[in-house]
């Protein structure tokens, strides 16, 4: 009985079929073990946390360079960059907006730092629902290239204030 | 001598023939009556958020939906569901070893600093100085008391954990009981052993961050922050995970007389539990910089599975140990004669059989899904999460604990239900609401739809965002759900509520058993053989039953699994 | 008669609380907490290029 104390040796192994299951459920987890490490290697899409220490100023010095000399046009005030293929791109979270607006080209693999110089945020692109956390005072890189064409929206998805719903962005491929 | 000490010290239950000692069994009963006062609270704003999401209503205005997510995280997940396993831990550490509490003076101590804790962040966050929602993530800042709130509350349930221990150590040393400790209690011990780790994580978060908030100290790392905090955030519920598996056993002991087929399997699942858990607090940082793919792969693989394992172990012994139980009684007619003839009617049961069902089905096969490294691209900060953790902590643990709510009234509050109709079916009622919100959110979460967010509409954007129409019917769900599950939840406070100060006392005699008396006798037989048989398994006796249900769980678990890894493949390539 | 029959090992593991309490606390500190704070502490200065 579970509510009552086990006397005298009760310790031994499993037999009939809940052997057969703990057996089958192990068999399961050492699966599942695998897939990750080798996804790693072999998958095309990883989180590995590329990160370097910043402070919210110089990010926000280089992200507006970055949109000076790479600036190619505007939509409703906000500034539309591309990035050199296979270049350095920035993107700033901030209460509450993802800028610039970036202009990608299919295809290619492109740097992006992503960085927030007040809260935390989250990055998530739709509406193919990749998600990335955005830290104040981390520099996080992804390596990413796109691999489909056409308007794609930025949305926050970690809380951030009142105007947590307001914070949208956009990324434009061709 | 004094009166008090003319008192017995414990009174011997009319029902189990086991010792209620008098001190556990009153912090057993504050702290459950507490617990369902949080319950309460986290309910009002719970209903609140339901009809937010459910975007064609969209009932509150957006400081009050946030001010309503902070009150009701911080009610459900910490103070109704932790003042409920602090009443546990006093029953099974007191009653289940035949020993007296270690320290009635701890008790009252750790009370005052929970429940003093508990009241300050709720005025605090219904005051309208803590929108910071439960995880607080700095440089996100709260009014110092909500911090300290917290602090307070987790140093009291500490200081229970260590009475705890101390309880287990005079009883062992005192002898007043002989071999092991029983099941439950080694479950529960797991789940203290869980919830001084959880603790001690939220105390090296909360007091840097408290100290920062009253302006002592400089900032606090955000990325720090998250990873401490979640050790205390995830870590808090695996002690639900553990305290609810004890139940389970617990309660199938209760209501079907069941007993663990082996207690090696079932000690060395809790034993992994112990060991490698915790680890699980990385699948909140995932997708986070800072840390690197090793760390992640490793700590969200909770060390290669081994403790998604250990609850794919008890997922089986426990409906196994009911399987064996029935057939004894005689219930042996096909694979599945002896599901049919379960006390479906004893809300007891059915409560409990619903938490195993809609915590393996539901909670695990997602959680382990959406926790693994790459997968959690497609999940994180998305309404898929909050539909895997309410499949788990409500739909499993808080369903698990009414279970157990309707025999810990009648045996330790020793009153009886009123209208036992209506608590027959409030299980099915607040399960199936679960259920349906549940699936609503890991629909809607599939299309990207943030969790945490007031407007999905993203109304007074500059650049404009929104979702496909079925992403809304999904949040429609989601409210439909939340409904349901509300009514279900008012029945059971109400129901134990009124029991509890208004109920028709049954002290000196048994509880008036939930099940006919045919299956009550069958049931008490049971459990008697049990007590005298102790230390014979019972694996002889064949569980087809079970097997072709854990086949099928398998087989569901690898096409959600593999489905995952196929959505994640289609999106851009990314490092 | 005398002879002190003592539990295999494997049991008198499970019946150790302080061990498991010992082991429990320790292996997720290193595994999680050590390692992972060690991850953010090693983390180089960004260069933006």
């Amino acid at each position: 009985m579970s509510i009552f104390s086990p006397v005298g040796n009760w310790f031994k192994a499993p037999t009939g079929t809940e052997r057969l299951w703990v057996g089958l459920a192990l068999t399961w987890c050492l699966i599942m073990s695998v897939t990750m490490p080798y996804w790693h290697f072999k998958g095309k899409q990883n989180s590995t946390g590329e990160s370097y220490k910043v402070e919210a100023s110089a990010f926000l010095d280089r992200a507006n360079q970055f949109i000076e000399s790479n600036k190619v046009g505007e939509e409703k005030g906000v500034p539309i960059v591309e990035p050199s293929p296979g270049g350095d791109a920035y993107l700033v979270g901030e209460m509450w907006r993802w800028y610039p607006i970036l202009k990608l080209k299919k295809g290619q693999t492109y740097r992006l730092h992503i960085s927030s110089p007040d809260l935390q945020h989250g990055f998530s692109l739709l509406p193919m629902n990749m998600n990335f956390h955005i830290l104040p005072g981390y520099d996080h890189v992804l390596t990413i290239t796109p691999t489909s064409t056409g308007d794609f929206e930025i949305i926050c998805n970690e809380f951030c204030g009142i105007g947590h719903h307001m914070m949208t962005g956009k990324i434009i491929v061709e | 001598m004094n009166a008090t000490q003319a008192i017995a010290k414990f009174r011997t239950c009319k029902t189990t023939g086991l010792r209620v000692f008098r001190n556990a069994e009153f912090f057993t009963k504050v702290n459950a009556v507490l617990a369902v006062v949080f319950l309460l609270v986290g309910a009002i704003a719970a209903i609140g958020l339901a009809l937010t999401r459910w975007t064609a209503v969209h009932l509150l205005g957006s400081v009050y939906y946030y001010r309503m997510l902070t009150l009701h995280g911080v009610n459900m997940l910490v103070f109704w569901i932790i003042f409920m396993e602090m009443g546990i831990l006093y029953f099974a550490c007191t009653t289940l070893l035949n020993s007296r509490l270690f320290s009635k003076m701890l008790g009252w101590i750790s009370l005052a600093l929970m429940g003093i804790g508990a009241l300050m962040t709720n005025y605090i966050i219904l005051a309208g100085q803590a929108d910071v929602l439960l995880t607080s993530y700095v440089p996100l800042k709260a009014h110092p008391m909500f911090y300290l709130g917290i602090i307070l509350f987790a140093v009291g349930a500490l200081i229970v954990c260590f009475n705890f221990f101390a309880t287990l150590y005079i009883a062992k040393r005192d002898e007043t009981y002989e071999g092991s400790m029983p099941l439950v209690t080694f479950g529960a011990m797991a789940a203290a052993i869980i919830a001084v780790l959880a603790l001690a994580h939220g105390a090296a978060a909360l007091i840097p961050t408290f100290m920062w908030s009253m302006g002592w100290i400089g900032p606090v790392d955000p990325g720090l922050y998250r990873l401490l905090w979640w050790g205390l955030g995830h870590m808090s519920q695996q002690i639900n995970v553990c305290a609810m598996v004890s139940v389970w056993y617990f309660m199938g002991t209760m209501t079907t007389g069941a007993k663990p087929l082996n207690e090696t399997v079932c000690r060395g699942a809790f034993l992994l539990y112990i060991l490698f858990i915790n680890l699980a607090s990385a699948h909140h940082l995932l997708v986070d910089p800072g840390v690197g793919p090793g760390w992640k792969i490793w700590n969200t693989s909770y060390a290669m599975y081994l403790a998604v394992l250990a609850s794919m172990i008890h997922g089986y012994t426990v409906p196994a140990s009911l399987e064996v139980a029935q057939r004894r009684k005689g219930f042996t007619k096909g694979i599945f004669g002896w599901f049919s003839k379960l006390p479906w009617k004893d809300p007891g049961f059915s409560a409990v059989m619903l938490s195993i069902i809609i915590f393996g089905f539901m909670g695990g096969i997602t959680g382990v899904t959406l926790g693994t490294e790459q997968i959690n691209i497609i999940a994180h900060n998305t309404l898929r999460i909050p539909g895997h953790f309410h499949a788990t902590v409500v739909g499993g643990t808080s369903l698990a604990f009414m279970g157990l709510a309707y025999y810990l009234v009648p045996l330790i509050f020793q009153k009886e239900f009123y209208l036992k109709g209506l608590a027959r079916i409030q299980p099915y009622v607040f399960g199936g609401g679960i259920v349906v919100m549940s699936l609503g959110m890991s629909f809607a979460g599939s299309y990207g739809v943030p969790r945490r967010h007031w407007d999905v509409d993203f109304s007074g954007s500059i650049l404009s965002a929104g979702f496909d129409p079925i992403a809304h019917v999904m949040l429609g769900l989601v409210g439909i759900g939340g409904i349901i599950a509300f009514l279900g939840l008012l029945l059971f406070i109400g129901l134990t509520v009124a029991t509890v100060f208004f109920g028709r006392s049954n002290e000196g005699r048994p509880m008036e058993s939930w099940q006919d008396e045919h299956s009550t006798r069958m049931k008490d037989e049971l459990i008697e053989k049990g007590y005298e048989e102790e230390g014979k398994d019972y694996e002889h006796i064949k569980t087809p039953g079970t097997l072709t249900v854990v086949i099928i769980f398998l087989l569901t678990f690898a096409v959600y699994y593999f489905a995952n890894w196929k959505a994640l493949a289609d999106l851009w390539f990314v490092r | 008669m005398e002879e002190e029959r003592k539990p295999p090992l494997g049991q008198r593991i499970l019946d150790n609380m302080w061990l498991l309490l010992a082991l429990g606390l320790a292996v997720p500190t290193i595994s999680y907490t050590l390692w992972g704070i060690i991850e953010l502490i090693s983390m180089g200065d960004a260069t933006l290029p």
